[in-house]
């Protein structure tokens, strides 16, 4: 049987916006540690800092409330009018799921709509440590949605949520990076210069990647090594190289599938073959923010090509 | 009032402690299992239908409009023989409705002619389509599924209430109560030998490949069509794409081109053969009906028409299912079969009529009064329980406008033993079996949707009212041991040509 148009399109949207609410929770609990643990309080610079990763900052300021840490937390997570938080990102993973249900199994479903129901009339998060205990549940949840999925039948439908949420990690890390550099760096430093230790740390919280960081280089906490591990190294799931990587493998698979091929497999074949000649040194030299602005882009275009490929309506 | 004196379908007249006795065990099943214990299972039932996402929109409500329909634990049985005149009955009247859509719509109006409905019942009657009117459906029939509402007074005696014959719901709650049942009361079914109801879906799939337009194609395409996920029975609509294995589109997904009527894949076009729609006449093709529907798919009557695709239940139905037609069943069951009905209607007074209407406003508080074209609850009149206001207000509004209204005695319907605040207690029930019409024949499920009344005295079942349900078990005949267990109340008929 073919895949309805609009099913597929709702997949895809699914995926994007449980990773989404995922990430959120993630860059959250970073961030509540960040300015709870650090010797140096980051205060409001790091809440400034996780606005701008998410795209919300501009939002935030217009709602007039001030940067504390439970008027931002609260923006983040529970804000019905923040079309990123996180209860925003489960409402509309579980009003496609739900548009959507005969393509999901009951296990996917109710993962979704568990996720939903545990948040959807939360009012207020709460102090830290029920923050950090409503993010950690969010990426239960999410992990629950994710196993789920891989245990549905290995067809569109699961490879579509996956493309949706591979498409969805490689934005997130890439505006995580580059929010997260420019902070990172006083005006007048270079990089390799001084840097924040706890904040090269919060970044590989945020992904998850403390201990991988420990596994793969000895060498101890350098910038260059965590731009390294977050954009080349296959290894690490979260990193641009594995999401760019998942993309490709996701898209050949839908093509042996559906025969359906295209735009999208090229820019993401393409897209795979740079990245596996793209050296991080080089990166540094020809400036971070520039490359990660252009990947940004590319993953836009690829999306929309992924749409267009997939008659998404 | 009728509470003191109905029949319960557990406990008889002589309550818990002389129940009829068929249901000793059952009895004994409800008086030894703590109602704490009771309490708890429904609980956990509840618990898994929030989780399944098993809710439904109360119309009206905005806010947090998702509820579920409370569930209750003790089920309600049908014996073997009661089952075996039961479904008789429903292949009856569910062949005679569609002789009668058949006569009305594409045959000769037999029925108009030979003066046994009067004609500006028919022609005047809201409900009857003349955008359809010449054509016949695939296969000549109309009303695939049916849902026939029932209420009992005693043991023998069952009335229809009301025939579903558009697009009738609840066959979920049918067969998600089951699901619940088997996991939190096994004892009962190893106790008692209840016919299997999950066949539902199988059948509801051979019934629309039965009826595919044109020369036998191998694999039609077969499609459950929603008006999408804000509708209030979106839940059951997903469960029956789900349980058959096919698409469940929405109108968005639909396009009709030189009268075939295609879904939009990511492969491209994909011709549809048969379209189970959820989806009221009305907002069915905005270029024949209401053509400020957003619902609707273009051109699909014109292929209909055409004769390239089957429209489960066929449009215009509801001439036959309205409550004013309802009044003529016991006639035309009498016309098309040639006997006389083996269910009953519940006496009705056509308020159309001169002495009815007087018989009526005479009688308000004993009457429950109804709009002909009314559903859900709504726009009803319970007689009994009402206060003097609402009696004047439909004082007023049936002088005004009598043709809108029948009025039908207030019945002592049976109960059954359901969790209540004080333990278990009688409850007022109703019953909607869901009959099957394909090429091959008719198709009684052994089961059904129960709908209690759960506040003391209640007659009023409809879960936007706060009714709730229970499950239906239908015993099966005991066999000698090594026979096969065969599927128990099923009953198959030919349809009438």
């Amino acid at each position: 049987m073919l895949m309805l148009s609009r099913t597929a399109a709702a997949l895809y949207w699914l995926g994007r916006y449980v990773e989404r609410a995922d990430f959120q929770a993630r860059l959250i609990e970073a961030t509540v540690r960040l300015d709870a643990l650090s010797a140096r309080p980051a205060g409001e610079a790091a809440w400034r800092s996780a606005l701008s990763v998410s795209y919300t900052e501009e939002a935030f300021e217009a709602t007039g409330q001030e940067m504390t840490q439970a008027n931002v937390v609260r923006f983040l997570t529970l804000d019905e009018d923040n079309p990123g938080s996180i209860v925003r990102c489960l409402d509309m993973a579980r009003n496609n799921a739900k548009a959507v249900r005969t393509a999901l199994t009951r296990e996917s479903w109710t993962a979704i709509n568990r996720a939903w129901l545990l948040f959807h009339n939360r009012r207020n998060p709460g102090g830290p440590t029920a923050v950090l205990n409503m993010v950690e549940s969010v990426k239960a949840e999410t992990r629950g949605f994710e196993g789920a999925v891989r245990r549905m039948m290995h067809n569109e439908a699961t490879w579509l949520i996956q493309l949706g949420a591979a498409i969805e990690r490689a934005d997130n890390t890439a505006r995580l990076l580059d929010v997260k550099y420019h902070l990172l760096l006083p005006e007048g430093e270079v990089v390799g210069g001084t840097m924040d230790r706890d904040q090269w740390t919060t970044i590989l919280q945020t992904v998850s990647a403390v201990t991988a960081y420990r596994w793969l280089y000895s060498e101890g906490l350098s910038s260059a090594n965590v731009i390294d591990l977050l954009i080349s190294r296959f290894e690490l799931p979260r990193s641009l190289a594995a999401c760019v990587d998942e993309v490709v493998t996701l898209l050949s698979q839908l093509a042996r599938r559906t025969g359906l091929q295209g735009e999208a497999d090229r820019m993401a074949r393409a897209r795979l073959m740079r990245i596996q000649k793209t050296r991080t040194s080089d990166i540094i030299v020809a400036g971070l923010h520039e490359y990660l602005g252009a990947f940004i882009k590319e993953n836009a275009l690829l999306d929309s090509a992924i749409a267009r490929q997939f008659r998404f309506i | 009032m009728a509470a003191a004196k109905a029949f319960d379908e557990i406990w008889g007249h002589g309550g818990p402690d002389a129940p009829r006795a068929e249901f000793a065990a059952l009895a004994e099943w409800i008086a030894s299992t703590p109602p704490e214990e009771l309490a708890r299972r429904q609980q956990s039932a509840e618990a898994t239908f929030r989780q399944l996402g098993i809710t439904f929109a109360v119309y009206g409500e905005s806010e947090a409009a998702e509820r579920i329909i409370p569930f209750d634990i003790v089920p309600r049985v049908f014996l073997p023989g009661e089952w075996k005149r039961l479904s008789e009955g429903l292949v009856q009247r569910v062949d005679a409705i569609n002789a009668f859509l058949e006569d009305i719509y594409s045959g000769d109006q037999r029925i108009v002619k030979e003066g046994i409905i009067p004609p500006e019942l028919i022609y005047l009657n809201e409900q009857f389509r003349p955008e359809v009117n010449g054509i016949r459906p695939p296969h000549g029939i109309w009303a695939h599924i049916c849902g026939i509402d029932l209420v009992r007074t005693g043991p023998d005696d069952f009335f229809v209430l009301e025939d579903n014959a558009r697009t009738p719901s609840g066959v979920s709650y049918m067969l998600e109560n089951r699901e619940a049942m088997i996991r939190l009361c096994p004892e009962l079914f190893r106790e008692f030998r209840v016919a299997a109801v999950d066949s539902y879906s199988d059948l509801l799939l051979e019934t629309m490949r039965s009826v595919t337009p044109g020369p036998g194609k191998s694999r039609p395409v077969c499609v459950v069509l929603t008006p999408g996920h804000f509708n209030s029975a979106y839940y059951e609509h997903s469960f029956l794409a789900d349980s058959m294995g096919i698409e469940l589109v929405e109108a968005a997904d639909l396009v009709v081109d030189d009268d075939i009527v295609w879904m939009q894949t990511i492969a491209g076009r994909v011709q549809v053969d048969v379209i189970y729609r959820r989806i009221d006449d009305d907002f069915l093709d905005p270029l024949t009906f209401r053509p400020d529907s957003l619902l609707g798919v273009p051109g699909l009557i014109s292929a209909y028409r055409a004769g390239n695709v089957a429209i489960i239940n066929a449009p215009g139905n509801g001439i036959a299912d309205d409550k004013a037609i309802y009044s003529y069943m016991p006639e035309i069951v009498r016309f098309y079969s040639g006997g006389e009905a083996k269910l009953p209607n519940v006496e009705t007074y056509r308020c159309r009529e001169p002495d009815a209407l007087q018989y009526t406003l005479d009688n308000l508080d004993q009457l429950v009064v109804k709009l002909v074209d009314g559903s859900g609850g709504y726009g009803m009149l319970v007689g009994p329980t009402a206060t003097k206001e609402m009696i004047e207000a439909f004082r007023a509004a049936l002088i005004a406008e009598p043709h809108r209204y029948i009025a039908q005695p207030t019945l002592a319907l049976s109960t059954v033993p359901t969790m209540s605040e004080k333990g278990v207690a009688p409850r007022h029930v109703d019953f909607r079996p869901f009959v099957l019409t394909g090429s091959h024949g008719v198709q009684v499920v052994p089961g059904g949707l129960t709908r209690v009344a759960l506040r003391e005295g209640s007659l009023v079942v409809n879960s936007s009212q706060g009714g709730g349900t229970k499950d239906s078990f239908v015993l099966m005949e005991d066999v000698p041991q090594g026979q096969s267990q065969g599927d128990g109340g099923m009953q198959q008929t030919q349809v009438g040509s």
